[in-house]
């Protein structure tokens, strides 16, 4: 389609290149003339840039309203090589849309945020210069997102893919000068990466299996062929949805590849909030949901895909519990909701899947912001105690103070109004409780599974029962019960530029669920025009008596159940049995109450199942030997040592000699020289004939002419 | 009439004698006149052969070998003359400047 067609099918399509234009325009003013801008005037033009890309993305939603089939935007050719043309085209359709949507609106609040929190971060961490960087870097992150989501083939899509993850691994090493021994967030910065190199690894695999048998990347012409391949080569297609879903479990943080995103916690809470929760972990679901209608074709990789999912969000949900980082929790929380997502993807259900990307960018946002929000509360805490003479001295240890350790904290609800109620609301949004997002969301993917894949659905059943629990206990560390630290009883509220994004996100946390209510399904309508499946309205004809209007009670009823018996038990064990506990000498009380039920098996979640150590013993360290053993064996001693200094330059040596002496000096020269000394040689013998003597000339003429006449004569005879 | 064998005899003794001198005696006035020997003995067979062939090419021939003869005694006589003012020698064994 040309330009001049998408303009004629009116609405503000042709806007679309602005949505990837303002974040580029924002980033390129912060660094090129912000050196001279005050924290204020970066701020501003930081929050304006994805602002604008929100307006546009709203106009794009409601130039979709009158063409819901959505269109393409050609703006440049980009590839031209021999039959692959591939022209930067955006992709305006109801799914990108949704997603154009989530990243500006949930980023816009995110910038707003950020601008209050970084201003307290950047001091708190002694180098103000870097509110800049960190703005132009979100930015970027912005123009990034918006690439990957408004692409209309799979190259360019991995252009945003790759640059989110730059921007994540910038963020994530953003103080990299801090740390464990002082380079704990680059390491963490450089694991996020090389993860996602091996994820990346299986996309690119994927996209040229897609050019090898589709002869494109577009997503349109893969629509169109992926039946008549699949039925040609249904491996290939098998093929390519499975190394694509190595692809989603590096960026989506999904086993085996989830170890990068907690990790990611080291950047700032922002971008936690924004990178590692909200929508760029997200981007491995919406592959998923692009690729549909590859995925249906293969009844094997969507199984794989779910279970993948499913195990994920168990595996996730149960670390979660044994943490004690307040950000930690939200980080493996995150993980166990991607799993819900990409379960749902996987078995088929993109729109529950997508649903709840939406409804989870909200509230996970929310949480982290708020997360944030109690870190800083703590931190001017912990500031005003340590100057303040008095309560100094009631500093347990001075130096070691983590804010974000939930163990220090407790009772923040009166000291934090704001923050606590948005939390809370945070909090039962993402333990799904009734009539909050993450009910409608979650619950329309487990009402899914139920038909689609009933072990995925127990999975993601006994998931949400953790996730609820883990809610809960994090709720009460942090917000109820007497401060467990002095900082805590003195924490601060924060200022209204970091709380008033996080009302915004707690009104979408609200309400965000009544975009797919039953019976109306505004959501799903929105989709169908993107993602056409006939078998999910066949299944919804074949509805059972307890599915009223697209909701299954049962299901509800029983996540609802689990959810409130595990904020019970949280209850019960966090306020009750801490309570006894206090009874105990402090040196035998346990610091969670739960591992004096759970004993060892706490310690097991508090490790994270050991994964990292043992990735650190199954792969990390054999491959550090390996490279050591190349380095320093193969590439040194032998490349190097033995076969360059000995065989290189000793054969290089020899052939050197050889030409040098047997050849040239002996034979050459032998030549040269031979040739002159046999002349001299022969004319020495020569010179005697020259003796002076006329008379010896006489005889030799007189000899030669007895021979020529003897001849002569001899011969006339 | 005598037969042309006699000459013909005649001529190669005076030769063979005219060349021993040339090659064995070392004064080169003597040399010299053994090379006129060996001359005249080849006039003498031309005029030999003139004679009995009837032929007059055998004996203008002969004048000018005699004038070549004259011209190089003259030469010749020059020469000895001209080394033996510096060598205060003719013996051709002496004047051997230009052994290699």
């Amino acid at each position: 389609m040309f330009l001049s067609e998408v303009a004629s099918v009116g609405g503000y399509f042709y806007l679309v290149p602005l949505v990837v234009f303002f974040p580029v325009a924002g980033l390129l003013i912060n660094l090129i003339f912000g050196g001279k801008f005050s924290e204020k005037l970066i701020g501003w033009v930081a929050c304006v840039a994805p602002g604008l890309s929100f307006v546009l993305a709203v106009l794009l939603g409601i130039s979709l309203v009158g063409h819901p089939e959505g269109v393409t935007v050609p703006f440049v050719d980009w590839i031209k090589l021999g039959e692959l043309e591939l022209p930067w085209a955006f992709r305006v359709d109801t799914l990108s849309v949704t997603m154009m949507l989530v990243v500006s609106g949930v980023g816009t609040l995110i910038h707003i945020y950020a601008v209050g929190y970084m201003h307290e971060d950047v001091r708190h961490n002694g180098d103000p210069s870097r509110y800049r960087r960190f703005f132009v870097f979100f930015n970027l992150f912005i123009a990034m997102m918006m690439i990957l989501v408004s692409a209309d083939n799979y190259l360019m899509l991995f252009v945003g893919w790759e640059g989110v993850g730059l921007c994540s691994y910038l963020l994530i090493g953003f103080w990299y000068d801090k740390g464990k021994d002082g380079i704990g967030n680059a390491v963490a910065g450089k694991k996020a990466f090389i993860t996602n190199r091996i994820g990346d690894f299986g996309f690119l695999i994927a996209a040229f299996l897609m050019f090898w048998y589709f002869k494109s990347f577009n997503f349109d012409v893969i629509v169109a062929k992926a039946p008549e391949v699949a039925a040609a080569a249904p491996g290939v297609i098998l093929a390519m949805t499975l190394f694509m879903l190595l692809g989603v479990t590096g960026k989506s943080a999904q086993l085996p590849l989830f170890v990068w995103l907690p990790d990611a916690m080291a950047g700032p809470t922002p971008v936690s909030a924004l990178i590692h929760a909200a929508t760029m972990v997200t981007a491995g679901v919406y592959l998923v949901a692009r690729s549909y209608s590859l995925y249906v074709l293969v009844p094997q990789a969507q199984n794989w895909v779910a279970i993948v999912g499913g195990v994920t969000a168990l595996f996730a949900a149960t670390i979660a519990v044994g943490q004690f980082d307040i950000k930690k929790v939200l980080a493996y929380s995150t993980i166990s909701q991607l799993g819900f997502m990409v379960a749902a993807v996987g078995m088929g259900a993109f729109v529950a899947g997508m649903f709840h990307l939406v409804t989870h960018a909200f509230f996970k946002a929310l949480l982290f912001l708020s997360a944030g929000s109690v870190i800083q509360g703590l931190e001017r805490g912990h500031h005003a105690v340590e100057h303040d003479p008095l309560l100094r001295k009631r500093l347990k240890s001075e130096h070691h103070f983590d804010p974000q350790d939930m163990r220090n904290m407790g009772g923040l609800r009166n000291r934090m109004k704001t923050t606590f109620w948005v939390y809370l609301i945070g909090a039962l949004a993402l333990a799904g409780i009734f009539p909050l997002a993450g009910f409608w969301s979650k619950d329309e993917i487990l009402a899914e599974a139920l038909h689609l894949n009933p072990l995925v659905y127990w999975l993601l059943t006994i998931a949400a029962f953790f996730t609820a629990f883990y809610m809960g206990r994090q709720i009460i560390m942090v917000f109820f019960g007497e401060p467990k630290s002095e900082p805590s009883a003195q924490a601060q509220e924060s200022p209204a530029v970091m709380t008033t994004p996080l009302v915004v996100l707690a009104g979408l946390s609200l309400v965000g669920g009544f975009m797919n209510l039953p019976f109306i399904h505004t959501f799903t309508h929105w989709l169908e025009h993107t993602i056409h499946l006939e078998e999910v309205e066949a299944a919804a004809e074949a509805t059972p008596s307890y599915v009223v209007g697209g909701l299954n009670l049962i299901v509800a009823g029983i996540s609802l159940g689990l959810a409130l018996i595990a904020i019970a038990i949280a209850y019960y064990f966090y306020t009750r049995r801490a309570a006894d506990l206090q009874k105990v000498p402090a040196n035998k009380r346990p610091d969670d109450p739960l591992r004096g039920v759970l004993g060892p098996a706490f310690s097991v979640l508090e490790h994270k199942y050991w994964v990292d150590e043992i990735y650190w013993a199954v792969i990390v360290n054999p491959y550090v030997a390996i490279s050591r053993f190349l380095a320093e064996k193969v590439d040194w001693a032998f490349w190097h040592d033995f076969f360059h200094e000995k065989i290189i330059v000793g054969g290089y040596n020899g052939l050197v000699w050889l030409l040098s002496k047997p050849i040239d000096t002996s034979f050459i020269d032998g030549i040269a020289n031979g040739l002159g000394q046999g002349v001299q040689e022969l004319a020495a013998a020569m010179r005697k004939i020259q003796s002076g003597f006329v008379r010896n000339y006489a005889l030799s003429v007189f000899i030669g002419v007895v021979v020529i006449i003897g001849y002569l004569v001899l011969q006339l005879r | 009439m005598l037969p042309v064998y006699y000459y013909v005899a005649l001529s190669a003794i005076l030769f063979i004698i005219g060349t021993l001198g040339v090659l064995i005696r070392r004064n080169a006035i003597v040399v010299f006149m053994s090379v006129e020997l060996m001359l005249n003995a080849a006039n003498l067979v031309f005029v030999a052969f003139a004679r009995y062939y009837q032929a007059m090419e055998g004996q203008i021939f002969v004048f000018f070998v005699m004038t070549v003869a004259a011209a190089e005694v003259a030469v010749g006589l020059a020469l000895i003359v001209a080394i033996f003012r510096t060598k205060q020698s003719i013996n051709v064994d002496q004047i051997n400047t230009l052994k290699g």
